[in-house]
């Protein structure tokens, strides 16, 4: 729905030194009106430098930004229409909720009645009208992120940047938090981008999401498309829980000893010959006790132990030539004990073949 | 980045300057004085000499070093034998209480020094409430001599420096996660031996920096000595002011000046020595 | 091996006695400040007649006033220097030199400071007097205040200034309007203590006051006061001092803690 949309913010080729270290590299990226975008990546991995560079706490060591069509790039913080919701949410201890979420209009020097109506409708919209008067100290940290939302969306950005929004709550607030924030992105309408560490939040919460390493993208694309078709290893490893058989490129699939040929398509820049990986998700696995069909690929497996997690259970099995242990994950129906052996099946077209 | 240094510069520079102009250079201005002869009527000759520096060494002034540390050591030891367990009992007190415990110690502290001097001049005077009570026990027959002696210099010392002993310590012993004492028994040492095995040597910076700057601020002094050693008891403190005062021989008093410096500046130095191997030998410990 | 709660026990008994140990002297003094008789020792009476000789003697007067001008000048100019200094040195990167510099001015002998003063006013051939003891006392309490706002500057979230500036606040108006207000407390508890040791203060009043008793401050009267002996005006004057000097300690850390901690 939003591929249309012209983008709001485009960055060419965005670099940060620190001295030495590269902590963001040539990364170009359009940011489209009215998505919720996250950058998601490991600790390190320039996605807070790269966040701290759109909102122009950080100046870039080369490379533009636009808005819209204008070269933003060399102004100010103060002169962006782009706000940034802190991680440790930044709100001024010495005014009320109120206080802080006027703040930023009184910036703008409105008229005083006008302030009054948009934060009164902001903090409506944040479930905070009951807490108006109240200093931070005496908030909740779920409070507290509500106020921190409300102050930057009262300012109407055009695109709001969020720094790690729910790593300072709680697991169950943080899920919540996940949809309130999702349910608050469609109603205002405004770009969201957030900065996260936790691939469950991005799944969760982006329509696209860019997987960061080491400064650069590793994969940007809407979180179905990075689950189920990672272009790289590190993708397919940093989302969800991934297998992986090494091997060499053959014939319809990877060669991977002792389990003769593991089937699945091979991509175009793959020749024979090539060493590659074959990356399986846990939950598109099967386990039988007889000799499967032909149809399926198999690998034999001797269980080690299961978790049991509610509505589901994981088996970890051992089986040969791979490093850690195998995840599979069944519905919950059948039962397997610990030192019986197996044969795990899946359907090669449920397979990736990584280079 | 360069203009957020510059700004910093800026907002710095009128309170450095102050304490350049104001400390740093009069201090040099010392500095250079001792290495000057002293002048006929009290003032400066400017003649090169390490007279100064060879008088101070004379038996006479040595002495008078000598007693001054040995003053100041004696009160040192004291204190921080009676400031240990005193930081350490405010630190058994629930949290919330303990910041009212510390400012209760220290409140004398920030207060007028000679007053809280004459105290002392009240207390142990021939006349004073300790000989009248130890009289009137019938412990003494004739009052004894309790002031303008060492004795009371000493307790002078302690006296004035204990809350600032008090707190060093305390700081430290706070800075302790308590679950290292709780390991160190669970782990079957008994009480005696988790404070020699695990709570002393963690703590043994804030003893060490208490004990310093209580030694430093106590060899340097003058009132004390004055007041309640009444002329008798001669100290380096003492000493400098009579000779910028009675003697008129500044560069002598530069040099002495200038000696007690050096001392301090190598007392401060050893503790930050030790001050920095312990935090890298231990730098988990704190929680 | 002595149990726990034993020795927790004698700790706490210890610590009670460390209290009397440090506030028995004040309060023998406070109470023969009231003593009607002449006698410093003995209990003759109650009376305040001893607090009102000291309100009618000149030469106290002109000492209270003196000081306090020194100590209001003094607390003023360090309170801006102070403040100003910390808010740069906390900026600037760590460096020892810049620490070092900052905290000469707490630990040096006071006896030192108050020498080097005196010969660098003589060779200046500046003219003694309360103005040069104001310059003096400068020195010290730029350090305190310094010292008390470098730990609110330290313990603030700096992404709060980055906040104001994100939602649109230039730099005067974030210093204005938040970072002022925020170490405001640190700033008032700073010049309150720089106050106290102001008015307290001895040895470097007594050297850089030049001659004649003009510029003699009340520290100065008390030391005179004091070598002269024991009598119950000191003991009075004594009372009212200590009340003063606890009063603004007080006053300063319930400031810098009540905004720390509601």
């Amino acid at each position: 729905m939003i591929d249309a949309a012209a983008p709001v913010i485009r960055l060419q080729d965005f670099s940060k030194q620190f001295g030495l270290v590269t902590a963001v590299d040539r990364i170009s990226v359009d940011f489209k009106e009215g998505e919720f975008f996250a950058l998601l990546g490991p600790s390190g991995c320039g996605k807070t430098t790269l966040l701290r560079m759109i909102a122009g706490f950080e100046t870039p060591s080369a490379g533009r930004m636009f808005l819209g069509t204008d070269d933003v790039t060399d102004l100010r913080p103060n002169r962006r229409p782009v706000n940034l919701m802190f991680q440790s949410y930044a709100l001024f201890p010495h005014m009320s909720v109120r206080g802080n979420v006027a703040y930023g209009l009184e910036m703008e020097r409105l008229p005083r009645a006008e302030i009054r109506r948009r934060v009164d409708e902001v903090l409506e919209m944040a479930k905070l009208s009951e807490l108006t008067d109240r200093k931070p100290d005496r908030l909740s940290g779920g409070q507290k992120q509500r106020v921190a939302l409300a102050r930057a969306l009262v300012k109407r950005p055009r695109v709001l940047l969020l720094d790690e929004p729910l790593a300072a709550l709680d697991k169950k607030l943080r899920q919540e938090m996940q949809l309130e924030l999702k349910r608050l992105q469609h109603e205002v309408g405004i770009t969201f981008v957030v900065v996260t560490h936790d691939q469950e939040e991005a799944l969760v919460m982006a329509d696209r999401i860019a997987l960061m390493r080491a400064g650069r993208i590793e994969q940007l694309g809407d979180p179905k498309t990075l689950y189920e078709q990672p272009a790289t290893r590190f993708v397919a490893d940093f989302i969800g829980v991934a297998n992986f058989f090494d091997g060499t490129v053959a014939e319809g699939g990877i060669l991977a000893p002792p389990h003769g040929v593991l089937r699945g398509a091979v991509p175009g820049e793959l020749s024979q010959g090539d060493s590659a990986t074959l990356t399986v998700r846990p939950e598109r696995i099967f386990l039988k006790t007889d000799k499967p069909s032909e149809a399926d690929n198999a690998v034999r497996g001797e269980v080690i132990d299961l978790a049991y997690h509610g509505s589901d259970v994981s088996v970890h099995l051992s089986v040969a030539n791979i490093t850690r242990h195998l995840v599979v994950r069944l519905s919950g129906e059948e039962t397997y004990r610990p030192g019986q052996s197996v044969w795990c099946c899946w359907n090669p077209a449920h397979a990736r073949i990584l280079a | 980045m360069r203009s957020r240094r510059l700004h910093a510069l800026l907002l710095a520079t009128p309170g450095l300057a102050w304490l350049v102009i104001f400390m740093i250079i009069p201090c040099l201005i010392v500095f250079f004085y001792s290495f000057f002869e002293r002048g006929t009527y009290g003032g400066i000759d400017y003649v090169f000499t390490l007279g100064n520096f060879a008088r101070a060494l004379e038996p006479i002034y040595l002495t008078i070093f000598l007693d001054s540390a040995r003053i100041a050591g004696i009160a040192t030891v004291i204190a921080l034998l009676l400031a240990y367990p005193a930081a350490y009992a405010i630190t058994l007190a629930p949290p919330g209480r303990q910041s009212r415990y510390l400012l209760l110690v220290m409140l004398p502290f920030w207060s007028n020094y000679l007053i809280r001097t004459y105290a002392w001049i009240v207390l142990l005077n021939r006349e004073g409430l300790i000989n009248r009570g130890l009289g009137g026990l019938g412990v003494i027959d004739e009052p004894i001599s309790l002031l303008y002696n060492e004795f009371a210099v000493i307790v002078g010392l302690i006296y004035n420096y204990l809350p600032f002993v008090i707190l060093s310590i305390y700081a430290s012993l706070q800075r302790l996660n308590p679950e290292i004492r709780e390991a160190s028994e669970d782990l079957g040492a008994p009480a005696w031996r988790t404070f020699l095995r695990v709570t002393l040597p963690l703590t043994l910076p804030g003893v060490a920096a208490g004990g310093v700057f209580m030694f430093v601020l106590s060899i340097g002094n003058f009132i004390t000595p004055d007041l309640l050693g009444g002329g008798r008891v001669h100290m380096v403190g003492t000493l400098v002011y009579d000779q910028f005062l009675s003697a008129r021989d500044w560069p002598f008093g530069a040099a002495l000046s200038m000696t007690l410096i050096a001392i301090m500046l190598l007392l401060l130095f050893l503790q930050a020595v030790l001050v920095n191997r312990a935090q890298r030998d231990r730098g988990t410990a704190h929680a | 091996m002595p149990d726990r709660a034993g020795v927790h026990l004698a700790a706490r008994v210890h610590l009670r006695l460390v209290y009397a140990f440090l506030y028995i002297p004040i309060l023998v003094l406070m109470v023969l400040s009231l003593n009607r008789a002449g006698l410093p020792t003995a209990w003759t009476g109650f009376s305040l007649k001893w607090y009102g000789v000291l309100a009618e003697s000149p030469a106290i007067v002109s000492a209270v006033r003196n000081t306090l001008v020194v100590a209001v000048s003094a607390t003023v100019i360090s309170s801006i220097l102070g403040t100003l200094l910390a808010m740069g040195a906390e900026r600037l990167n760590r460096s020892s030199t810049l620490d070092a510099l900052l905290f000469a001015p707490m630990i040096i002998p006071d006896i030192v400071l108050a020498i080097a003063l005196l010969s660098f006013f003589t060779l200046l051939n500046f003219t003694l007097g309360l103005h040069s003891i104001i310059l003096s006392h400068v020195v010290f309490n730029i350090a305190f205040v310094c010292a008390i706002v470098r730990t609110r500057l330290r313990n603030f979230d700096h992404s709060i200034i980055e906040a104001s500036d994100d939602l649109g606040a230039g730099r005067f108006t974030t210093f204005r309007r938040i970072t002022l207000p925020v170490i405001f407390p640190g700033v008032l508890a700073g010049a309150l203590l720089a106050f106290t040791l102001s008015i307290d203060e001895f040895i470097i009043a007594f050297f850089t006051a030049g001659p004649g008793e003009s510029s003699t401050t009340l520290p100065m009267r008390i030391y005179a006061m004091i070598r002269f002996g024991v009598t119950p005006e000191i003991n009075a004057m004594a009372t009212i001092v200590m009340f003063v000097s606890f009063a603004l300690v007080l006053l300063s850390q319930r400031i810098d803690r009540g905004s720390t901690q509601p």
